[in-house]
């Protein structure tokens, strides 16, 4: 099987300007079948504008911008995506359950009220106006209505704000039962602790670029630093000193050490301090991967492209 | 990834059968109506504008004829509004809260959302209508034939479009609250100018030759004519409207495909 085969979304090579501000510049994604791509950066990295190409509201300068191979202002292509924006607000008069069926009725295939409503974890609002609703309750609809067609690959933008810890589980699941349906997601968030629980690849922008595209596991990686954590009398001063440490502080109570070479400096500690306690080491997550891939993107970016939409 | 058995990604998808696109139309229109039905704080001042003036000018002030003139200038003024208003301010306020884009995302079918308007607009023009005819038969005591009454009704519902065309370009032009002020800023000089609330006869001189470049003045005609008291020609008043409605349909449509 062709890997191109299995390609249900992709940039290459896309440019696009706003005037002066250049909001993507040679950028290049692709998005396969059954899989979840998280697409993380700062705000004005880029992301918007290539979720909008993709959906078709606005049009590329130059480069490839398809959906299931096809150009996606086309609407045979639009039929196969179900779609989640950060800000839309839905008809306030209309009841849950007449949104839902307004929606289902843009598919050809579209799943059953019912289903959309057990997914989304809805069914106790079907008959409520929207505009009763919670923002956490219409942010639950809203990924309803995103489902209700039965599409093929989903594109969520920032798709928790607002929710709950419990509702944002009940999301999370939702996806993933999702993804072994063979949906693929485009998912966008803020919060790195969503990408690492749910991403099967991610892909980092800045300043219009994709600086990085991979599994989580390899992004993690490209950062070597791990953390140290343990009640010790040993002076932070004195072990910020030592080879290989890049860093050492006393904070609450604890020494917190970043090191490269986390063995080597646990062993000198464990030395020093025979009665050391509550020790923990952990691989850089997520967070700090992106911190700093991000921070070299800035320092690589002339100032003039910074603050771009 | 590469060790799951991969499923070959067909061109196409499900096709969409005819008769589920032309479902997906009729939900779009029975939400659109459904939506403005349910909120009175839009639908009622849309219709009460010109019957509360009809009532007072119309039955209160004025007898016989008057009461026969002003029911088609009212009528005139009165379907002016679901137009201007009911689409002006709702594409304003949806293109600001990110409804229209959402819509754009979805494959809803194209047209489907300015059609739901259209219908929304043709009925609350049709019931503005309703009610100025019950007020000047059974208030006013204006006498009318089956026959001028359905050119009434059927003015409304048509007369509405090129309104509705004007409504939605300046909903193109600005976002959100902003476009009820402008909108009234264009509708009461508007109406004024054409004649619907004086005649344009008590208006001065170069008002009233000018009065010919005012879409509502051309609609005023036919809602006179509906009545009896226009024997001249329609067809030319009939053909300015749609002009007004096409000009406009096209310069909205051009604003919406560049900025969204």
């Amino acid at each position: 099987m062709n890997i191109s085969d299995q390609v249900v979304a992709r940039l290459a090579g896309v440019d696009k300007r706003y005037g002066r501000l250049v909001a993507l510049d040679q950028a290049a994604l692709q998005l396969r079948r059954g899989e979840l791509l998280a697409l993380l950066g700062p705000n004005g990295a880029g992301k918007t504008t290539a979720i909008s190409l993709l959906l078709g509201l606005i049009r590329a300068d130059a480069g490839t911008v398809e959906l299931f191979g096809r150009d996606p202002r086309q609407i045979q292509a639009r039929r196969r995506i179900g779609v989640m924006l950060q800000h839309a607000e839905l008809p306030a008069t209309l009841r849950v359950g007449e949104l839902l069926r307004l929606t289902a009725s843009y598919y050809p295939a579209p799943r059953k009220p019912a289903d959309c409503a057990e997914l989304a974890g809805i069914g106790d609002l079907l008959r409520r106006p929207y505009a009763k609703l919670s923002g956490g309750q219409q942010r639950r609809v809203q990924f309803a209505l995103a489902l209700c067609g039965n599409p093929e690959l989903l594109f969520l933008d920032e798709p928790t704000v607002g929710m709950d810890i419990e509702t944002r589980q009940r999301l999370w699941a939702a996806i993933r039962q999702l993804l072994t349906e063979g949906c693929s997601v485009l998912l966008t968030t803020h919060y790195l602790e969503e990408a690492e629980a749910l991403a099967d690849r991610v892909c980092v922008m800045a300043h219009g670029r994709v600086i990085h595209e991979g599994t989580v596991d390899a992004l993690r990686a490209r950062v070597a630093f791990k953390r140290i954590r343990c009640i010790s009398s040993v002076d932070a001063g004195v072990v910020g000193g030592w080879s290989s440490v890049s860093d050492a502080e006393q904070r609450q109570g604890r020494l917190h050490v970043t090191t490269a070479e986390a063995e080597a400096v646990v062993r000198r500690l464990l030395d020093a301090d025979p009665q050391l306690s509550e020790l923990e080491v952990q691989r850089a997550g997520l967070a700090e991967a992106f911190t700093e891939l991000t921070r070299e993107a800035d320092q690589a970016s002339p100032a003039s492209q910074r603050e771009v939409a | 990834m590469e060790t799951v058995v991969s499923i070959p990604l067909p061109r196409t998808g499900v096709p969409m059968s005819r008769r589920r696109v032309f479902g997906a139309y009729l939900a779009e229109m029975r939400c659109e109506c459904l939506r403005y039905l349910r909120a009175p704080g839009f639908i009622l001042p849309m219709t009460l504008f010109s019957t509360v003036f009809y009532l007072m000018f119309g039955v209160l002030l004025n007898h016989g004829e008057a009461s026969r003139y002003l029911l088609a200038s009212y009528g005139a003024f009165g379907i002016m509004g679901p137009g201007l208003f009911g689409f002006g301010v709702s594409l304003a306020i949806e293109r600001d809260g990110g409804l229209l884009t959402l819509k754009r995302a979805l494959p809803m079918p194209p047209g489907a959302y300015l059609l739901g308007k259209m219908v929304m607009a043709m009925i609350a023009a049709t019931i503005v209508m309703v009610l100025l005819l019950l007020i000047g038969v059974l208030l006013a005591h204006v006498v009318l034939s089956w026959g001028q009454m359905l050119a009434l009704l059927l003015s409304a519902a048509f007369g509405v479009l090129p309104f509705c065309a004007l409504g939605m370009f300046v909903g193109t032009l600005l976002k959100g609250q902003g476009a009820p002020g402008l909108l009234n800023l264009v509708y009461l000089p508007m109406a004024f100018l054409s004649g619907l609330w004086l005649p344009l006869s008590m208006l001065p001189g170069a008002l009233q030759r000018i009065a010919p470049i005012w879409p509502s003045y051309h609609l005023n005609q036919l809602t006179q004519a509906a009545v009896g008291l226009n024997d001249g020609p329609l067809l030319g008043h009939v053909l300015v409207l749609i002009g007004f409605a096409v000009g406009f349909l096209l310069l909205a449509a051009r604003r919406l495909r560049r900025n969204g």
